[in-house]
C-alpha cells in the first residue's frame, strides 16, 4: 500500500506542471493585458508598472518566479482587486464554495447510492423504471437551467425558499443550491450504483448467502454493497470535478459568494493572477481528490494496487 | 465502408451487424421516439424562423417582455428588449445543433486518430500516448475553455475547436481498446503479409471496423458537447449577442424570472428536450452496436 501511494503521488506530479504550465503560458500568450485601459498610461508609468509586476522578464524566468511563489502558496497580488492578494481573495472565496460543494457530494452520494440500490433490488419494476427515468432527466437538465427552474417554482411561485445569496447562512439558504449542484451527480451515481449492484447479486457468494437464507437487506448491507461500490467509488473523482465546474455557475445564479465568483470576474477583467491562481488552486485540488479516491480504491480492492 | 475495400472485407458477417443493431435498435422505443423528436427539432429549428413575421435581432418596441400569444404573431412572447422568443429559441437552436455536430467531428477526428495510432503499434509508443491522456485526464478543462474564450475573443470558430479538443480523451481510450482487439483479427494479418503500410492498414482496415463504437459514442458526444456550449454561453463567454445560443437564452431568461418566466421556459425545453433525445438515442444505440453490451 505505501509503494503504491507514493508512485501515484510521483505520477501526479507531471501533471501538476503541465497544468501549472498551461495556465501560465495560455495566459501570456493571450492579445491583451492588464493595463489595458480606455486612457493610455505614460510610457515611463506602464514601464514601471510592469517592472514591478516582473512582466518584462522573459518568460521562462517569470515562469520560474511563479512556480517557486506557488510553493510557498503565494499567488502574487490580484490585478484587478488592487488591495488584495489572490491568496487572500482564494481564502475569503473557498469556505463557501467548499460547504457548497461538499453538501452537494454527500447528498449526491447518499441519495444517488440508496436510490440506484432500491432500483437494482426491484430490477424491471416500476420504482426502477421511475428511478432510471428520474436519473435520465437529472443527465438531461444542465444543472444551469434546473436551478433556474427551481428558483421558479419554490422561491417564486411558491415562495418556500429564498431565490438567493447566503442570508445568514442557515440551511434554507443553501438547499436550493445544494440540491441544483447535487442534482446531476445522483442521476449518475444511481445508475452506476445499479448496474454495478446487478452485477454482483447475480455472483455466486451472493447466491451462496440467499441459499443460506439470509434476509435480502442483510445481503446488501453485508455482502453486495462493497463490491459493488467500487465503480461509485472511481466516479467519485470525475464527481468533484464536475461539483466544482457546476459550482462556477450555481454560485452566480444563486448570488453565493464563493471562489467560482471571483473566477468568472476575473476571467471577464483579464485579472491574470486572479484566474492563473484559481485555475492552479481548483486543479491541485481536483489531482489531490483523484488520488484519494484512488488511494480508497486500491484499499477497497486490493487486486489493484499490485498492478 | 470504402468501394475501395477489399472484396474480402465485405462478409455476409460483417453486414449482419448493422442490421442486426438496426433492428435490435427499432424495438428500443425510447430510441425511437427520442431519434423522431430530434427529426423533428431539426426541421423546426432549420424551417420554423420563416414562419414567424420577426427576425431573430429584430426589436419590437411596442411589445416588450410579452407573454406567448398567436394574435402578435410573438408564439414564445418577447424578450425585455421586445425580440421574438420563437425566433430567437429556432436560431439559438440552429447554434447549439452546429456547434454539437462540428466540435464532435473535431474530437472524433483527434479521438479516433490519435487511439487507433496508439492501438494499433502498441508497445512504447502505446503506453507513452496513453500515459499523456491518463495525465490530461485529470485536468479541470472547463477552466481551460473558459481561459481560451477570454483571451482569445469569442469566435464560434473558436468554441468548435477549443470544446472539441477537450472531448477526445474518453473517444480515443474507447477507439484504442477496440483498435487492439482488431489488430489480431485475421484480415489485418492478411494486410501486414501483403506489406501494407501501417497507415494505410490504419485507414482502410482498422478505422471502417471502429463505425459502431464510434457511432454509439458520436451520438453521446453530441449532447455533451452541447451542454459544454450552453454552459460558456450561459456564463456570457461563448456565442455573442446579438447571435444567440440556448445556453445564452436560458441566461436571459434567468434574470426575467419573475417578470418574464416564458424567456426561460422555452429555450430551456428545448434544451433539455433536445439533450434527452440524445441520450435516449445514444443509449440505444450502445445496446444495439456496443459490443461489450454495457
Amino acid at each position: 500500500m505505501l509503494s503504491y501511494t507514493i508512485r501515484r503521488l510521483l505520477g501526479a506530479i507531471p501533471t501538476l506542471l503541465i497544468l501549472i504550465g498551461f495556465a501560465f503560458f495560455l495566459i501570456r500568450a493571450a492579445p491583451g493585458g492588464p493595463f489595458d485601459r480606455e486612457r493610455t498610461l505614460l510610457p515611463e508609468i506602464e514601464a514601471n508598472l510592469r517592472a514591478a509586476y516582473h512582466l518584462d522578464e522573459p518568460l521562462y524566468q517569470q515562469f520560474g518566479r511563479y512556480v517557486w511563489r506557488l510553493l510557498h502558496f503565494d499567488f502574487g497580488p490580484s490585478f484587478q482587486y488592487r488591495d488584495y492578494t489572490v491568496t487572500e481573495l482564494i481564502t475569503a472565496g473557498f469556505p463557501v464554495s467548499l460547504t457548497l460543494g461538499l453538501c452537494a457530494i454527500v447528498v449526491a452520494f447518499l441519495v444517488g447510492v440508496t436510490a440506484g440500490c432500491i432500483a437494482a433490488l426491484r430490477q424491471n419494476s416500476r420504482i426502477d423504471h421511475g428511478v432510471m427515468a428520474v436519473a435520465m432527466t437529472g443527465i438531461s437538465i444542465p444543472n444551469f437551467v434546473m436551478a433556474p427552474l427551481l428558483v421558479l417554482v419554490f422561491a417564486v411561485t411558491l415562495r418556500w425558499l429564498p431565490a438567493g445569496g447566503l442570508g445568514d447562512g442557515s440551511i434554507r439558504n443553501l438547499v436550493l443550491p445544494v440540491t441544483s449542484l447535487a442534482l446531476p451527480q445522483i442521476a449518475y451515481l444511481s445508475r452506476l450504483t445499479r448496474g454495478s449492484m446487478i452485477e454482483v447479486l447475480r455472483s455466486n457468494f451472493v447466491r451462496t448467502a440467499r441459499a443460506q437464507g439470509l434476509p435480502a437487506w442483510q445481503i446488501v448491507v453485508r455482502h453486495a454493497l462493497k463490491p459493488a461500490l467500487l465503480p461509485v467509488v472511481s466516479y467519485l473523482g470525475p464527481a468533484t470535478a464536475a461539483v466544482i465546474t457546476g459550482s462556477v455557475v450555481i454560485e452566480q445564479i444563486f448570488g453565493v459568494p464563493g471562489l467560482g465568483r471571483y473566477f468568472v470576474a476575473g476571467a471577464l477583467n483579464r485579472d491574470y493572477t486572479l484566474v492563473m491562481g484559481v485555475v492552479v488552486f481548483y486543479g491541485v485540488l481536483i489531482i489531490a481528490f483523484n488520488i484519494l479516491v484512488d488511494l480508497a480504491y486500491a484499499w477497497l480492492d486490493p487486486k489493484v494496487r499490485y498492478r | 465502408m470504402s468501394a475501395a475495400a477489399p472484396p474480402l472485407e465485405r462478409e455476409p458477417a460483417g453486414r449482419s451487424l448493422w442490421i442486426d443493431a438496426w433492428a435490435k435498435l427499432k424495438r428500443n422505443r425510447a430510441a425511437v421516439v427520442g431519434a423522431v423528436l430530434l427529426g423533428a427539432i431539426a426541421v423546426l429549428v432549420i424551417l420554423g424562423p420563416a414562419a414567424s413575421r420577426y427576425a431573430f435581432d429584430a426589436t419590437d418596441f411596442a411589445n416588450t417582455s410579452i407573454g406567448p400569444s398567436w394574435s402578435t404573431g410573438h408564439f414564445f412572447g418577447t424578450d425585455t428588449l421586445g425580440r421574438d422568443i420563437f425566433v430567437r429559441t429556432l436560431y439559438g437552436g440552429r447554434i447549439s445543433l452546429l456547434v454539437g455536430i462540428v466540435a464532435t467531428a473535431v474530437s472524433l477526428s483527434i479521438g479516433v486518430t490519435y487511439g487507433a495510432v496508439a492501438g494499433y503499434f502498441g508497445g512504447r509508443v502505446d503506453a507513452l500516448m496513453m500515459r499523456i491522456v491518463d495525465i490530461l485526464y485529470a485536468l479541470p478543462f472547463m477552466f481551460f475553455v473558459i481561459l481560451l474564450m477570454v483571451f482569445f475573443g469569442r469566435s464560434i470558430v473558436l468554441i468548435f475547436v477549443a470544446i472539441g479538443a477537450i472531448n477526445w480523451l474518453d473517444m480515443a481510450r474507447i477507439v484504442r481498446g477496440q483498435t487492439l482487439s482488431l489488430k489480431q483479427r485475421e484480415f489485418v494479418e492478411a494486410a501486414q503479409a501483403q506489406g501494407v503500410a501501417a497507415f494505410a492498414i490504419i485507414r482502410r482496415h482498422i478505422v471502417p471496423n471502429l463505425l459502431g463504437v464510434v457511432a454509439v459514442y458520436v451520438t453521446l458526444t453530441i449532447p455533451h458537447v452541447i451542454l459544454v456550449e450552453s454552459f460558456l454561453s450561459f456564463l456570457g463567454l461563448g456565442v455573442q449577442e446579438p447571435m444567440t445560443s440556448w445556453g445564452a437564452l436560458v441566461n436571459d431568461g434567468s434574470r426575467e424570472l419573475q417578470s418574464a418566466p416564458w424567456m426561460l421556459i422555452f429555450p430551456a425545453v428545448f434544451l433539455a428536450t433536445t439533450l434527452f433525445c440524445f441520450n435516449f438515442l445514444g443509449d440505444g444505440m450502445r445496446d444495439a452496436l456496443d459490443p461489450k453490451d454495457r
